[in-house]
């Protein structure tokens, strides 16, 4: 079995940052907006570098979205930066009107999503922004799963022509994918091969399940990882390739079951091939206070987690 | 008469409250917090009508919203030294299962908080309705609220504060925390807002200035004129000049611990200026 380890762990967000600075230099028609969160999104670097392709718009994420939306207007590739609830529940129909109806070039791009943003609670730990965000018709959505895949993914977004969600992280995690990578909207990346379950992972929750597959295979059963990274476009033909082989699935995201990527997966089981699957995801409810190891522990979202539903899964085989 | 010694001693200890709880857990809000720390002990000990139970709908008493949610510290430990809840669970501050979350919430049932908050910019909105179902009951009690002056930058607040004029909701007494910082600058760094008394004043508000925040006297004065101009067809705004980080020295005038907590060495040396007078938690 092909198994990952990692010398080096960073934030997500701090790949956005590097991949933002590099965009700075590369592509001239690139911006940047910030709500007055600049530390917080690792946005100091293309600020330093590009003072005028920097617009600090204060606390007024609704007024981002539209100046975003018109910078489009005149050829501007605008990245926003503020946390992931702030980029979506609180700006939806800024979003969804003049960004998504109208066809912008806008890049949402999302920070401290999920529980592991920690101790700031539920009111800015966001379980509910991927479903918003794939909802939305023509919505590209994209949760990548380490430092390294979220710097490709920042930079791989510029020179795709139409409005994406880019959602990343606050804690420091792994880095276990290549710094040279590719990265390719829409695309599936398989990290193990296995023959008895299919491991579907996004974000924080890809580690785990590959941490979950050496403790499977040490008990006796072959995991299939998988990495969706873009929850919208789905790589619909990758999912089912695999469980074509392997007969049973475990999804796993740090959101909520409903509208998340395992309902995305769901749906695309239900109409090709009806599949036993289970759901590694938060159950219909808001986050709390606490460490994010604590949280991702105490709401199901750990490698623990993800071999318990595969247990289950197999059962239902 | 309110006596001055015993307020001042509160908020000495209200402010060693605030660094042990962000100390504790290494995160949190200090700098805003701090900052406030006169206004809530003059707001919950003489300005505000109380009932000594208390209950979500908040019959014949004032009632309090704080929209900028992420002074927490401040709240809670004003809210435990008034009898809201036990002080001892201000150790609980952003634990895993505490009553006290990181912004406050109604979602833990912590007596005292009748909104949550932490997203910035809603709390005028709440506050405004809570005033307009007090009018509804004719409940003659006034409602307050608690804002940031960054969080002014939010549009919401905008559309509040033209309908509580237009609506003459003139029991709501909204204070602004004009500490002149947010999180990447001061204020003026981050997006000038020009004159925010002229601009409560074109809409149609009352504006009370306290230019001195931090002090007391100056802030019972101000609140209790305030109070005055209730029931005369205006809202009313106070503009509430305060240091952010204030009572610790290398914490004031600068946005540096907006959200950032003290190590174990800045927290001695922030406890040696804040002498213990009613006794930790
Ligand atoms: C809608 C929203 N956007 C952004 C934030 C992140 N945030 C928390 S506090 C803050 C700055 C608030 O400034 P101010 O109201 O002046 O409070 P102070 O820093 O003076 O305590 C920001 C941007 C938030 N909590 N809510
Ligand atoms: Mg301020």
């Amino acid at each position: 079995m092909k198994t990952y380890t990692y010398t080096d762990k960073k934030d997500t967000r701090s790949g956005f940052g590097a991949g933002l600075a590099e965009l700075g230099r590369t592509n001239p028609n690139v911006v940047a907006l910030c709500a007055d969160l600049i530390g917080s999104l690792k946005m100091n670097e293309f600020i330093d570098e590009n003072p005028e392709r920097f617009f600090q718009i204060g606390i007024a994420e609704a007024n981002m979205m539209g100046i975003a939306a018109g910078l489009t207007i005149g050829g501007k590739i605008p990245f926003t930066g503020t946390f992931a609830n702030f980029s979506t529940g609180r700006v939806y129909d800024q979003i969804r009107q003049s960004i998504a109806y109208s066809g912008k070039n806008v890049k949402i791009c999302a920070s401290h999503a999920g529980l592991t943003l920690g101790e700031d609670g539920a009111t800015h730990q966001i379980l509910e922004d991927i479903g918003l965000m794939k909802m939305l018709p023509g919505m590209v959505v994209i949760n990548p799963c380490d430092y390294n895949q979220t710097k490709a993914a920042t930079i791989a977004i510029a020179d795709y022509d139409g409005p994406v969600y880019l959602r990343f992280g606050r804690p420091s995690v792994p880095i276990f994918t290549p710094a040279d990578q590719k990265f390719e909207i829409g695309k599936a990346i398989k990290f193990t091969e296995g023959s008895d379950v299919t491991i579907v992972a996004t974000g924080h929750l890809v580690w785990e399940a590959l941490e979950a597959s050496k403790a499977l295979h040490e008990a006796g059963i072959s995991a299939e990882v998988i990495n969706i990274h873009t929850i919208k476009p789905l790589d619909e033909e990758a999912i089912l390739a695999s469980i074509e082989k392997t007969g049973c699935i475990v999804t796993a995201e740090e959101h909520n079951h409903l509208g998340g990527l395992g309902e995305s997966v769901a749906r695309v089981l239900a109409q090709h091939r009806p599949t036993p699957q289970e759901f590694v995801a938060t159950n219909d409810t808001f986050g709390e206070s606490g460490t994010p190891a604590q949280l991702m522990d105490k709401y199901g979202l750990n490698s623990d987690a993800i071999q318990k539903a595969v247990k289950t899964v197999l059962k239902r085989k | 008469m309110p006596n001055i010694k015993e307020l001042e001693d509160l908020t000495t200890q209200v402010r060693r409250d605030i660094l042990r709880m962000v100390h504790k857990v290494n995160s949190g809000h200090p700098g805003g917090s701090l900052g406030c720390a006169e206004f809530f002990v003059s707001l919950y000990k003489e300005i505000m009508d109380r009932n000594d139970h208390f209950d979500m709908d908040g019959k014949g008493e004032d009632l309090f919203f704080l929209s900028n949610g992420h002074i927490s510290p401040v709240y809670y430990s004003v809210l435990a030294r008034s009898g809201y809840f036990s002080v001892d669970e201000l150790n609980t501050f952003r634990l895993l299962d505490s009553r006290l979350q990181g912004h406050p919430t109604t979602h833990e049932g912590l007596p005292g908080i009748r909104i949550a908050s932490g997203s910035l910019g809603q709390g005028m909105s709440v506050a405004i309705g809570a005033a307009q179902a007090k009018k509804l009951n004719n409940d003659n009690h006034l409602v307050y609220s608690l804002h940031g002056d960054g969080e002014l930058q939010e549009g919401q607040n905008w559309e509040a504060i033209m309908y509580a004029s237009a609506k003459k909701v003139d029991n709501l007494i909204s204070t602004i925390d004009l500490n002149g910082q947010q999180i990447d600058g001061s204020t003026d760094d981050v997006l000038p807002m020009g004159s925010i008394k002229g601009k409560f004043e074109a809409f149609g508000w009352t504006v009370v200035d306290i230019e001195e925040g931090n002090n007391i006297e100056a802030v019972l004065k101000g609140m209790a004129e305030a109070k005055s101009l209730a029931g005369k067809g205006k809202p009313i705004c106070v503009l509430l000049k305060t240091v952010m980080g204030n009572g610790i020295d290398f914490m004031m005038h600068t946005h540096a611990w907006h959200g950032k907590a003290p190590n174990d060495e800045q927290l001695a040396i922030g406890l040696a200026q804040n002498a213990e007078t009613l006794g930790d938690y």
